[in-house]
């Protein structure tokens, strides 16, 4: 079970956190800080795992993020790799070859992606094509929505004309 | 007004932030923002509520409280536009943890949105579900979510697969409900579905043996026949990954066959075919298809034996330790640890390759593969894995050099073939990474080389040698000093030379220096300098033509500003100067030291307390008693600096104590020689407090000493006075008092004086200026020995009335103090009357504990006409209990 998900940058700032496990938020802040120092001095070669607390972080650099997600044990090292490398060819689908700044002006949408990715910490959906579907449709529910609002607000301003 | 359309304010909010080039500057924005947000709380702005939620959820990343937006959350929720719920859900899921009261407020609305019309509202209740729950909404909303295993998108089907498995890992009990519907998502097509079934089936197994049961019976072969069908899939572009198509699901699958094949033998049979091929055909050139391998491997080390599969399994790890990359080394590693526990010769033929990875460069790597050789040493291979362990040590990095050494001490240990080997090992790390060697770890070593009768001259000679190269390692320095300590002799003389050492020349002054350096050098703490300046009292005695440089030293060792060594040098000088009839015994090697006690001590089965007072009052008194535990427990706490108060340093204290009693001639200004004396006989007798008061009062004070004969090392001896009640028994006796004073005294100043036996208690002049004097009378009741009472009585020396007369005590910790009313308040002048006071002593930790003797101080508050008074009783008057 992946108990959360830490997106850190180069410098050390968080750019999404998600917590499976319950971590107080006191706790939260305390875990990003331990991890930040013992992820981000690891040099470029060394293997992508870190033990920590009886657990185990999987991470992976790409460009200047890191992602790491926490898992007990007994999982599966690669497989977690493998799930990281999921969810950054879905980012990069769904932004078109997606950088640090988009991460951080859509925020938001990198959660909603992991949310259609991953639920309980475990994971829900092998294809990326189903995933970029399914958000893609959700937001096209927003945009409705959206449009109806500005609609209903431009009725109502000429009316009161 | 919609966040996320073009121009927001969240995004003119993040681009503020990101501008700032100081912390503060950053803690500004933030500042105002939340203020705004706030204040649109406050208003219960409804067009901006997910806008400000949005940015809420930012800030929150950025590491600032966002508590005061949890409610906004929940009406986010609650209503019922699409956008609003999704942010909502968001922001539940990021600001809120399942230990928050605010949660239980949201199971309506998560209800209501379970069985929406939307999909994709059920989908985000869902996904929330999944992601926060806690065990009461778990358990309130278990029946929608259960229904939504059959619901016909299989998007929510999936999402509600996972849903469950919070939801039985919370509430265990619960799994019963699931069984059914999850055994048929097994049968789906729709790889996420399937996927998460697999997933919770797997769960189901590990929280009920039921579920296990059901599905063995039921799933073992459509999940193998699921297995075959997408290892011999066609290239799907949806699910493939480097050729293989969907590793995800794969490695799903093996995984819940190992926990049905595990322990059963008909269920383990149906699935070796498949493993086989898939252990067999995987390719290995990528990081998905080594995930496969690996979680095959598992598999087959976990499921029933099938020894050709196992064979295939070592072998795949076989090639994963000589990968090139460290994730797979790593994984590798990881793998032979369990491997270890089924097939371990086989493992054994990686040793060299695994000896290899602890001298990676990778840290994780480092320390899977030393925890590895660890489990792989056995008898037979200690001996080349011990050297490779040592030879890296020399090179390792610092940060590793602790769990390497303390890893190889516990190797040496517990596989030593013989001592000398074991003592020889021991060198070699305490040369190297001494200062990384735990303090338990070479007062083993101590107590093995006392044991080794025959190696001692080897072991000194080698300890010597080592100590030459360097002091810096500064447990090796404790050994070195202890060894020459007790056989400086053999040092000295070549006794008990093996064939294959190289003979030494050692002086005897050469012996001294280097017990000179030790005290010396800056760099060594007090311990070592204490034990060093032990080891030189005991050379004195074996190495006469040394005696009187050895003298000096000590005596430059009496101005010493640590305590702990200008209280031994005046104690061994003064038994250097005075007592050369009885220092050859003092200094008589140490007893073997006995190894079961300690091992007993230090797996703390054996309470000290009990120790010391079973075997030491029979035994010392009669001189021919075998070593006791405590003394050399006592000798081996002493080294550890940082022990928290420990027998001896009560043994400190008292030695300390009595010195204050003896030396300072201020805090006896009327000279009565008598009361000090009586003092410290209070003193000793008050000590007895922990045994029935047996007074052997012939014992003299040569006697006491020689009685100690077998303890042999001074400090012990001392300790022991100090520590174990028969002493104090014996110290009623005045001729031993006497003794022990002029012992310890350093000036020499003080006159023996024998006295005829007193009271049992005789009454102590606690306080005496030219205005007060205070005496204390000592009393205990038979059968109540914790308690003792004291009758304090006052008498006015002055010419002037003392009118608000209070006296006041403290007592440490560990004794209680209960003080009586006093007679009167008013003091008569010039001596002609007095007040009395009964105080109450009891020692709480009577027969538990060694008893420590610490000050208690007193103030006397006085006033009369003249001065409103306080006084403190000097460090002299201190009474002991």
């Amino acid at each position: 079970m992946i108990h959360f998900v830490l997106l850190i940058s180069r410098q050390g700032k968080v750019r999404l956190t998600k917590w499976y496990s319950a971590y107080s938020q006191k706790e939260r802040t305390k875990v990003i800080r331990e991890l930040s120092g013992l992820i981000l001095t690891r040099g470029p070669k060394l293997c992508n795992f870190v033990e920590w607390r009886g657990l185990r972080v999987v991470y992976k650099r790409y460009a200047s993020l890191y992602f790491c997600m926490c898992i007990d044990e007994d999982d599966n090292e690669l497989e977690i790799l493998e799930i990281i490398h999921h969810y950054v060819e879905v980012l990069d689908r769904y932004f078109g070859s997606v950088c640090e700044l988009d991460l951080i002006y859509n925020f938001h949408k990198a959660y909603f992606i992991l949310d259609e990715l991953l639920i309980a910490g475990e994971l829900q959906e092998p294809s990326k094509r189903t995933v970029a579907r399914l958000v893609a449709a959700q937001d096209s529910l927003v945009e409705t929505a959206k449009e109806q609002t500005s609609s209903i607000t431009n009725i109502i301003a000429q009316a009161a004309k | 007004m919609n966040p996320f359309s073009s121009g927001t304010r969240l995004r003119e909010m993040i681009r503020a932030i990101r501008a700032c080039k100081t912390a503060a500057e950053e803690r500004a924005v933030v500042r105002k923002e939340c203020a705004a947000i706030r204040a649109a709380i406050n208003e219960n702005d409804q067009d901006y509520r997910h806008r400000n939620l949005a940015k809420l959820m930012f800030i929150h990343m950025l590491g600032y409280p966002t508590h005061f937006g949890q409610m906004e959350c929940l009406k986010l929720i609650a209503s019922t536009g699409f956008p609003e719920k999704r942010i909502g859900y968001l922001g539940l899921m990021l600001l809120l943890d399942e230990r928050q009261e605010v949660l239980m407020l949201v199971t309506n609305s998560l209800k209501q949105d379970l069985n929406h019309s939307n999909q994709y509202i059920v989908g985000l209740a869902l996904c929330a579900l999944g992601n926060i729950s806690s065990a009461e909404m778990a358990r309130d909303l278990a029946p929608d979510v259960e229904r939504l295993l059959q619901f016909r998108d299989p998007n929510i089907r999936k999402k509600a697969a996972l849903c469950s498995i919070r939801i039985i890992k919370k509430v265990p009990d619960l799994a019963e409900n699931f069984m059914n519907p999850a055994s048929s998502l097994l049968k789906e097509k729709h790889h996420g579905v399937l996927i998460t079934g697999v997933q919770l089936c797997t769960d189901l197994c590990k929280v009920s043996s039921e579920a296990l049961e059901y599905f063995r019976e039921n799933c073992i072969e459509g999940l193998v026949k699921t297995l075959r069908d997408i290892a011999n899939s066609p290239y799907s572009p949806e699910y493939d990954i480097a050729g293989i198509t969907d590793p995800f699901l794969h490695i799903r699958l093996l995984k819940l066959l190992r926990i049905l094949g595990q322990g059963d033998a008909d269920a383990s049979d149906c699935m070796t075919d498949i493993l086989a091929q898939v252990a067999s055909r995987t390719e290995s050139n990528k990081n998905a298809g080594n995930a496969i391998l690996y979680e095959c491997v598992e598999t087959i080390m976990s499921i029933e034996d099938n020894g050709g599969l196992r064979v295939l399994a070592i072998n795949i790890l076989g090639r994963f330790l000589s990968n090139r990359d460290n994730n797979i080394r790593y994984v590798g590693l990881n793998m032979l640890m369990k491997a270890i526990m089924v097939d371990a010769k086989a493992v054994q033929r990686h040793r060299a390759t695994i000896l290899e990875c602890v001298k990676d460069s990778d840290a994780s790597i480092q320390k899977r593969a030393l925890e590895l050789v660890y489990l792989l040493v056995n008898e037979s291979n200690v001996k080349p894995l011990t050297k490779e362990l040592i030879e890296y040590l020399e090179v390792s990095d610092q940060e590793f050099k602790g769990d390497i050494t303390a890893k190889i001490c516990s190797l040496v240990e517990k596989f030593s073939p013989a001592k000398i080997w074991y003592i020889d090992q021991m060198l070699k790390v305490l040369s190297e990474a001494g200062n990384f060697v735990k303090d338990e770890v070479w007062h083993a070593l101590i107590i093995v080389i006392s044991n080794a009768s025959d190696l001692h001259g080897y072991t000194v000679r080698a300890l010597y040698r080592v100590f030459q190269a360097s002091t810096e390692q500064e447990s090796l320095v404790r050994v070195a000093v202890w060894c020459v300590g007790e056989y400086g002799d053999m040092l000295v003389n070549n006794v008990g030379m093996l064939d294959i050492e190289e003979p030494i020349t050692v002086t005897e002054s050469d012996a001294v220096d280097a017990m000179e350096v030790a005290i010396k050098c800056q760099r060594l703490g007090l311990t070592t300098k204490a034990m060093a300046l032990i080891a030189l009292f005991k050379l004195s005695s074996r190495f006469p033509s040394c005696s009187e440089r050895i003298k000096d030293i000590i005596v430059q060792n009496k101005r010493s500003l640590v305590l702990e060594l200008q209280q031994r040098s005046i104690e061994f000088s003064c038994i250097l100067q005075k007592h050369q009839n009885i220092r050859s015994a003092l200094v008589e090697r140490m007893p073997i030291l006995d190894e079961k006690t300690f091992s007993g001590r230090k797996a703390g089965s054996l309470p000290t307390a009990v120790s010391t007072s079973s075997i030491i009052p029979c035994n010392l008194p009669n001189g021919i008693g075998k070593p006791a535990a405590a003394p050399i427990g006592d000798l081996l706490d002493l080294s550890s600096d940082d022990a928290p108060p420990a027998p001896v340093s009560s043994g400190g204290d008292f030695l300390q104590d009595l010195l204050g009693v003896d030396l300072s001639p201020a805090s006896a200004p009327s000279g009565t020689s008598q009361s000090p004396k009586t003092g410290t006989d209070v003193l000793l007798d008050l000590l007895s407090i922990g045994t029935s008061p047996s007074v052997q009062s012939s014992s003299s004070a040569i006697d006491i000493l020689s009685s100690s004969h077998d303890n042999k090392a001074p400090v012990s001896n001392l300790n022991g006075l100090a520590s174990h009640s028969s002493l104090s028994a014996n110290a009623t006796s005045p001729a031993s008092s006497a003794g022990m004073m002029d012992l310890l005294d350093g000036t020499g100043a003080i006159t023996q004086k024998h006295e005829e036996n007193g009271p049992a208690y005789p009454s102590l002049v606690a306080y005496e200026s030219s205005t007060l004097r205070m005496t204390f009378n000592f009393s205990r009741q038979p059968g109540n020995p914790q308690t003792t009472f004291i009758q304090a009585t006052f008498t006015n020396l002055s010419p002037n009335v003392y009118n608000d007369f209070l006296f006041q005590a403290a007592v440490p910790k560990f004794l209680q103090l209960h003080l009586d009313p006093a007679s009167s308040n008013t003091l008569p002048a010039s001596g002609n009357g007095s007040i009395t006071q009964c105080l109450k002593v009891t020692n709480t930790q009577h027969g538990k504990k060694l008893n420590r003797l610490e000050a208690c101080w007193g103030s006397i508050t006085l006033s009369s006409n003249h001065f409103g008074n306080f006084e403190y009783f000097g460090q002299g008057y201190i009474w002991h209990v």
